[in-house]
């Protein structure tokens, strides 16, 4: 067995063009079994688009992504998901109208064909009920396990979104700014669960906070206008001059345009 | 000219009226849908009040049948500006079908009004000496009423090509409907623009009805009658695209008349054929986005 | 896996409440009794208007098929008349064609037949969201009902075909003039379908439609095979559609082209708005409550019944958006909330 049939998720010369606009180009990309990897770039870099072309949203131009070293690259977004692939949106996408409970017992439905049967209620399972109280618990929003999502602040919603990805099981998770519009009052609690997570399964989150950055990743992936600048450690990326001017090329940029 | 060639001209050009029709009538909801994303169901309801303002115009006001297209047009469109501001404005982020059952409503409630007022019986226009009889264009001669028809449609087009692809507001609009948010963004009063293409839809609209007095005679059924023709017409053609509804009025008109004109019992299974198979091999029309 | 947070008392209450929500969502609650005692009542308080009431209960059963889909998935369809359709003419057929007059076969037969064509189209339109599949479906009806033009040979065209003959229900319960055995025949099919139907809303597929509902692009994104459970929904609900339009047939000895009518497929969705979508009570409510109106008042004035139904959707959508059954449980919860102040 060679390393890269190893490898938990692999992106391969992945490209994607939207007419004339090249938005991604040439990425190549490995996260290992428990890898704790983080994508960051300045804005526009293609991030979340790499995403959406990881997890069948997208499909690329050309290029090839493999799961636990099963091309999955004509797969849909489904399939994907039901073989491991899990993400997180960086806007929250819930079932609003779903009490917390049935948003992640619904999850766990799907993953383990439960929601194949039309006849038995859907409370009848008491596996499922309970699986789905775990995560609530884990994630510390087990009080909210009745009320509505669209009654709660948006802080326990993002939290809702993260126990959505994991009620999946995923081998591997891709977190999109799990912290992106939480008061920072609160994102504490996010970082908390993405600090505690099952050490087995490989993560890829997009960040911009450089501490959350350099406290969660083993590894860092730069992104900057679509193509891998530079992967290393986080010293390796702390120390890399060119990063630096590619941040504060933006920062500057941002400055002259009156911090828009 | 042959008997044959003879048929196919007469399909031809009936068709083309008939398309010029539908292209009048529809081009407004195309870019209206197109522009907002809203299901306006009460198109339909727009042109039917077109098609009797011309009527009491020139029934009872003895205006002359030109002018009364003209003042019609003008009417409904500015009349449309408060449904617009008012009722409309407060469902764009609502669902499709919370939009498609508020404007049935109003399709109903004109319906019901209009029959009050006008009576359930068809209505015609008095047209003026020259639009009655036929015109001989050289090699034939056509009924001028419907050269008429494709004399304003063509001019239409032309107007409305041009205001489109060459002026400031055409700009405008064709960047609010390729993408809104980027076109509010660089400072696009969408709201304005908005209002304005409705106001200029529906009046198109109106014209539509009026014009089809002649060809389908008038009643307050028109309104939902035609409509599930003119959202064909919107959907097979694209939403938003002013090319797009005219191939699809073209297509439709004269596929609908030739197919009619052959086999005349398959009614409207012609239309109803072409427009399952637009859709199914493109979606989102001929010229439609994604 | 997740650390297991301790378990103190007041963590194991809130667990067993939650527990008890989802495991007691579907039990039957009293006042959902009440529709069909009305129902019942009605025959022995209404015997002459029982024609009248078998319109309805059909109806009922055409909104709730509606519901399924409209309420639950969230699939928007103005065509949904070409399986009702299509349960009617295939109840008519097999009849007048091949003899075939035993009612509650020929009952499943039809819907069947029309469950099938549910698949069948659903699995090409229902790729499509938006004005695409409004017009689907509604050139999917027009076509039919184009097509039953083109062979009125076989369909009877709009005149119909009258003259429908039935063996007595069961063998033994035969149809008086009045109507009454018909209207107990529609009442228990309805009794019938709609427990299988409530069966489906609160089973883990029904949840997975209020899913696809609610946010279609997350359950992708969980793995859930959308497009499979959509054409399944669908054409369950055009079964029941076309069980609904047989029954049309059965009882009115007679069925016409209308039944494909774009009005028909407008009406029965008015009906489910009014009445309160995805909580299936709602076609009871809106179903009921329209053919009376319809009834009552375009005898009075049919125009004024057109303005009427016009006005009462652009109330309901402005102000009144759950329709009926939201009005009444608001109300109850207002009540309820003064009771206990």
């Amino acid at each position: 067995m060679t390393a890269a049939s190893t490898a938990a998720l692999e992106v391969q010369g992945l490209n994607r063009s939207f007419g004339a606009l090249h938005v991604t180009r040439e990425v190549n990309l490995t996260l290992e079994v428990g890898a704790r990897r983080a994508l960051i770039g300045p804005n526009g870099a293609g991030k979340t688009t790499l995403i959406n072309l990881i997890t069948g949203a997208l499909r690329p131009s050309t290029g090839k992504v493999l799961l636990n070293g099963e091309d999955i690259t004509g797969l849909s977004q489904a399939q994907r998901a039901r073989r491991g692939l899990a993400r997180t949106f960086q806007i929250n996408q819930l079932f609003r109208g779903l009490t917390v409970l049935e948003n992640i017992a619904m999850t766990i439905g799907e993953r383990d064909g439960n929601c194949n049967n039309m006849w038995r209620s859907a409370g009848a399972k008491q596996v499922v009920i309970d699986e789905a109280l775990d995560h609530l618990e884990s994630l510390r929003i087990a009080d909210d396990a009745l009320k509505l999502v669209r009654e709660l602040p948006y802080g326990r919603q993002r939290l809702v979104e993260i126990a959505i990805a994991l009620a999946q099981r995923p081998r591997v998770l891709l977190l999109d700014e799990p912290a992106a519009g939480v008061p920072s009052s609160e994102s504490h609690l996010i970082l908390d669960v993405v600090a505690s997570l099952d050490p087995d399964i490989a993560i890829l989150i997009i960040e911009h906070d450089m501490d959350v950055v350099f406290r969660f990743a083993k590894e860092i992936t730069v992104l900057v206008q679509g193509a891998v600048f530079t992967q290393g450690t986080p010293s390796e990326i702390m120390a890399n001059e060119d990063v630096r001017a590619v941040y504060l090329g933006q920062e500057s940029h941002h400055a002259m345009a009156g911090g828009a | 000219m042959s008997h044959a060639a003879e048929i196919v001209v007469s399909i031809l050009f009936d068709g083309l009226a008939y398309a010029m029709f539908l292209f009048i009538t529809s081009v407004g909801l195309s870019i209206t849908m197109g522009l907002m994303g809203f299901v306006n169901l009460a198109h339909g309801a727009f042109a039917m009040c077109g098609g009797y303002f011309v009527v009491s115009l020139t029934r009872s006001l003895g205006v002359p049948f030109v002018p009364s297209l003209i003042i019609a047009s003008v009417a409904v469109g500015v009349i449309s500006v408060p449904f617009e501001r008012y009722l409309y404005r407060r469902l764009y982020k609502s669902t499709d079908l919370e939009q498609v059952l508020l404007t049935i409503g109003l399709a109903f409630m004109a319906i019901a009004t209009f029959t009050y007022f006008y009576g359930p019986i068809p209505k015609s226009v008095p047209l003026p000496h020259w639009l009655t009889g036929h015109v001989n264009l050289g090699f034939r001669s056509f009924p001028s009423y419907r050269v008429f028809l494709i004399a304003i449609g063509a001019g239409l087009i032309a107007v409305l090509w041009y205001g489109f692809e060459q002026t400031n507001i055409g700009a405008k609009i064709r960047a609010a409907v390729d993408n809104r948010r980027m076109a509010e963004s660089v400072g696009i009063n969408v709201d304005r623009l908005f209002t304005l293409t409705f106001a200029l839809g529906s009046g198109l609209a109106a014209l539509g009805g009026g014009l089809a007095i002649q060809l389908f005679g008038l009643t307050p059924s028109f309104a939902v009658l035609y409509l599930v023709l003119f959202l064909i017409v919107v959907a097979v053609g694209g939403l938003g695209s002013l090319k797009g509804t005219l191939l699809a009025a073209l297509v439709i008109g004269i596929l609908d008349t030739g197919g009619k004109y052959a086999f005349p019992v398959a009614g409207n299974l012609f239309v109803y054929g072409i427009t399952v198979a637009v859709l199914l091999i493109k979606p989102a029309g001929f010229f439609g986005r994604e | 896996m997740s650390e297991t947070a301790p378990r103190d008392a007041a963590h194991v209450e809130a667990r067993n409440r939650a527990t008890d929500y989802l495991v007691r969502r579907h039990y039957f609650r009293w006042p959902e009794a009440l529709p069909w005692l009305i129902a019942v009542g009605c025959y022995f308080l209404f015997p002459d208007r029982m024609a009248f009431g078998n319109q309805v209960l059909i109806m009922v059963l055409f909104a709730l098929s509606l519901d399924l889909i409209l309420g639950y998935a969230g699939i928007v369809t103005l065509g949904h008349a070409a399986f009702f359709g299509i349960g009617a003419y295939v109840a008519a057929l097999i009849t007048l064609q091949l003899g075939w007059e035993e009612p509650i076969s020929g009952l499943l037969v039809g819907g069947l037949v029309a469950g099938l064509a549910g698949m069948v189209v659903g699995w090409f339109v229902l790729r499509y969201r938006g004005l695409t599949l409004l017009m689907l479906t509604i050139a999917f009806a027009a076509t039919l009902q184009e097509s039953g033009n083109l062979r009125s040979d076989i369909t009877g065209g709009y005149d119909g075909l009258p003259g429908l003959t039935y063996k007595p229900l069961l063998g033994h319960f035969n149809y008086d003039l009045y109507g009454h055995v018909n209207y107990l025949y529609v009442l228990v099919v309805l009794a019938v379908v709609f427990y299988f139907v409530r069966r489906i809303v609160y089973s883990p597929f029904g949840q997975a439609l209020t899913g696809i509902r609610e946010n279609v692009q997350r359950m992708h994104a969980v793995g859930s095979p959308v497009h499979r459970r959509l054409v399944t929904v669908y054409a369950i609900s055009a079964g029941i559609a076309g069980i609904a339009g047989a029954l049309f047939t059965q009882t009115n000895a007679y069925v016409t082209l209308t039944v494909f009518d774009f009005e028909y497929s407008a009406k029965v969705m008015v009906m489910l708005i009014l009445g309160g979508t995805g909580r299936l009570y709602g076609a009871f409510i809106g179903a009921v409550t329209y053919m009376f109106m319809e009834d009552y008042f375009s005898k009075l004035s049919p125009t004024f019944w057109q303005f009427g139904i016009g006005l009462m959707l652009v109330l309901v959508v402005l102000f009144a958006r759950r329709g009926l059954l939201g009005v009444i449980e608001d109300a109850g919860q207002l009540f309820s909330r003064r009771k206990s102040s």
